[in-house]
């Protein structure tokens, strides 16, 4: 188990260097680049001096196997570089931000998980009864909200009924855990009731598979206490589908939730992505693009630990 | 019947399906005593495992329910109990073995766990008793080096292997009476004769009663002392194992025997497997059930099911058939 964790872990490396490779490229063939973009607003005409100066500053002006050089040994000392827009350190740039969008990815993962599997177990039980139904119109009606949609109507019954809105600037949770949930709750549920929709949907019909083994029989005829059998017996077969379900959305959320940020005024993740695009600010893209990969990558990771964890036969294998 | 550990009087239990109403068991009567060995014997299909399930109360729901009749149990009737009366029956005092030992154990618990939680909860043993207790039962159904076969899972085990650790864990909270439905269907034939020797000996060693659920015929003779023939979901012939073998009263019966290969007679050039099929139970026929497949049937036997009575017998024990040619069946079988 050990070796297996090691050759995962050490896996990692050839993964990301892709990822950074890919994305160095791929950036310079999308056309237009910082420097025009930076100047296009002034009318008086920039000399192609004033540009020329710029690119160099940027390095811009290097042959591209120069740059690319220069950004990989960057890399092997885990030295960001600078955003090309601000001309601030990319960690300090990305550093509040990623604990913001971490922080509501996780939050909402357990408003997810604290919603879905209650009601997935409990919709799987009392199949085809009003309480099935009520869990399914619940978790259709999630999918078909979108979060953004939702976090206006939030915004709106905060403001309207109680005169109050969220906190606007983020609060650290290490600084004010009070006024950094306060702020964050919102978003997460927001996002967190799609999510679980996702999930519930996942642990109803997981569940419904598992309750018709013959295991379950099996417990039963045992004469198990039937709360024992659900979550010994069957939760824990029904598990393996919930959990990609659950880290495949949560994967998604550290890069994607672009308009719930905007709804909330949140400066996450997900808004500096779409600016340092629009700004072809390669350095900070690139860096984004790698922290969402890594993220990507460490969930697989902890969710492939955890069916190993779970399920002995992949443990033992 | 005073004597009767379960007396199973008229028991009937079907599913509603899109096809119609499965009659699966319909009025069915037969009885364990303390400690003897009872067969169910039949074609697949033919009800046994919902008869099995029916004393349990683990028919599927809701597509299946129990329609009517007593399942009584040490002065008892299961089917009438509250729920949490039958939990405690189940496991404690019925244990049931399963067909398929593949699917029929929890592929993420360990085998230590499946075996104690039945000691920990029927018979509030602490994890650590329990546990001892587990390695215990692993040793008596033949896992050599139990201590080392605690934690390990189900996938680790070889299917003769799961098998008797099912057996450990129906005998783990000494029940009077197992129902096993067909240990041995889903194994190698030369596991099959080691599984059912073990399941012999343990039981007179102990006193458990048992219903052995086969299709096999001749497992039975070795290892029931009565019993009970299943066609399309009633009891068609009933009587000692002996007396089956020697005087068969039906026609099914009499398939069945010839079906299977006999150590007690010289070899015979071929079996003859029972031709046709069984019938479909959601739409059995006015008369005799077997009629179709049936070498004996007259005109009589389309119109009128015959019931099930006693027959000449040689033996002291009761012997009832259901065929209203069953004198001419034994003449058949003597005359061949
Ligand atoms: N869950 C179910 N739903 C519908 N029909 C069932 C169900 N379980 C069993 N049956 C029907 O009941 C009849 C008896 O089945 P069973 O007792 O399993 O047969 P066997 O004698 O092989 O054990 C069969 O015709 C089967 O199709
Ligand atoms: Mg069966």
């Amino acid at each position: 188990m050990t070796k297996y964790i090691i050759k995962r872990l050490l896996l990692m490396i050839p993964t990301l260097l892709g990822v950074a490779v890919l994305i160095f490229f791929l950036m310079r063939v999308v056309p237009g680049d910082i420097v025009e973009l930076r100047f296009s607003g002034e009318t008086s005409g920039v000399s192609k001096e004033t540009l020329a100066i710029e690119r160099a500053r940027l390095g811009l002006d290097k042959p591209l196997w120069h740059q690319f050089v220069t950004y990989m040994t960057g890399l092997a000392r885990f030295d960001l570089g600078t955003s090309m827009w601000t001309g601030a350190p990319i960690h300090e740039e990305i550093k509040l931000r990623f604990a913001l969008t971490l922080q509501v990815a996780i939050m909402s993962t357990i408003i997810a998980v604290l919603l879905a599997i209650p009601l997935g177990v409990l919709a799987a039980l009392k199949q085809d009864t009003w309480v099935d139904y009520s869990v399914r119109i619940f978790s259709i009606a999630g999918l078909a909200t979108p979060s953004f949609w939702l976090g206006i109507l939030f915004i709106l019954v905060l403001l309207v009924f109680f005169k109050w809105l969220p906190p606007m600037v983020y609060t650290p949770f290490w600084v004010n855990p009070w006024q950094n949930m306060l702020q964050l709750i919102w978003p997460a549920l927001a996002v967190g009731y799609r999510y679980s929709a996702v999930a519930t949907r996942m642990t109803r019909s997981a569940m419904l598979e598992v309750l018709r083994e013959d295991y379950i029989r099996t417990a039963r005829a045992k004469g198990l206490w039937q709360k024992l059998i659900l979550t010994r017996h069957a939760l824990k077969n029904a598990m393996l589908p919930v959990l990609t379900v659950i880290a495949l959305e949560f994967a998604f959320l550290m890069g994607g939730l672009v308009v719930t940020e905007q709804v909330f005024n949140l400066n996450g993740l997900g808004l500096l992505f779409v600016e340092s695009v629009a700004h072809r600010d390669y350095t900070l893209t690139q860096a984004l693009v790698l922290l969402v990969a890594a993220s990507f990558i460490v969930v697989n990771f902890l969710v492939d630990l955890a069916y190993a964890w779970i399920d002995p036969r992949i443990r033992f294998r | 019947m005073a004597d009767a550990l379960l007396d199973v009087r008229h028991l009937s239990t079907r599913f509603t399906t899109r096809e119609g109403v499965v009659r699966a068991v319909d009025d069915v009567s037969w009885d364990v005593k303390e400690g003897e060995t009872v067969a169910l014997v039949g074609e697949s299909g033919c009800g046994k495992s919902v008869s099995a399930l029916s004393i349990m109360r683990l028919v599927a729901q809701p597509a299946g329910q129990i329609v009517g009749g007593q399942a009584v149990f040490k002065g008892r009737d299961l089917l009438t109990l509250d729920e949490e009366a039958m939990r405690r029956v189940r496991g404690r005092e019925i244990a049931m073995i399963f067909q398929e030992p593949m699917t029929s154990l929890n592929p993420v618990l360990s085998i230590g766990r499946q075996l104690t939680e039945g000691l920990e909860i029927h018979l509030g043993k602490t994890p650590q008793q329990a546990r001892g207790r587990a390695a215990e039962l692993l040793g008596m159904v033949g896992i050599p080096d139990p201590e080392r076969r605690l934690p390990q899972y189900p996938h680790q085990f070889s299917g003769g292997m799961r098998q008797r650790m099912m057996i450990a864990m129906a005998l783990s909270c000494e029940p009077s009476l197992i129902l096993a439905d067909e240990p041995t269907t889903a194994l190698d034939v030369t596991i099959q004769a080691q599984i059912l020797e073990l399941m012999k000996d343990l039981s007179r060693r102990l006193g458990v009663a048992m219903l052995m659920i086969t299709h096999n015929l001749g497992v039975v003779a070795r290892y029931a002392d009565r019993v009970n023939v299943m066609y399309a979901g009633r009891i068609i012939e009933q009587g000692t194992a002996r007396e089956l073998y020697g005087n068969p009263r039906h026609p099914y019966t009499l398939g069945l025997l010839r079906s299977v290969p006999r150590l007690d007679e010289p070899r015979r050039s071929r079996l003859a497997p029972i031709d046709g099929q069984p019938p479909d139970l959601t739409r059995l026929p006015a008369g005799c059930a077997f009629l179709p497949r049936c070498a004996f049937r007259v005109d009589r036997c389309s119109v009128e099911r015959p019931p099930l009575v006693p027959v000449a017998h040689t033996g002291p024990e009761p012997h009832v058939s259901a065929c209203w040619e069953a004198e001419r069946v034994i003449a058949r079988q003597e005359t061949r």
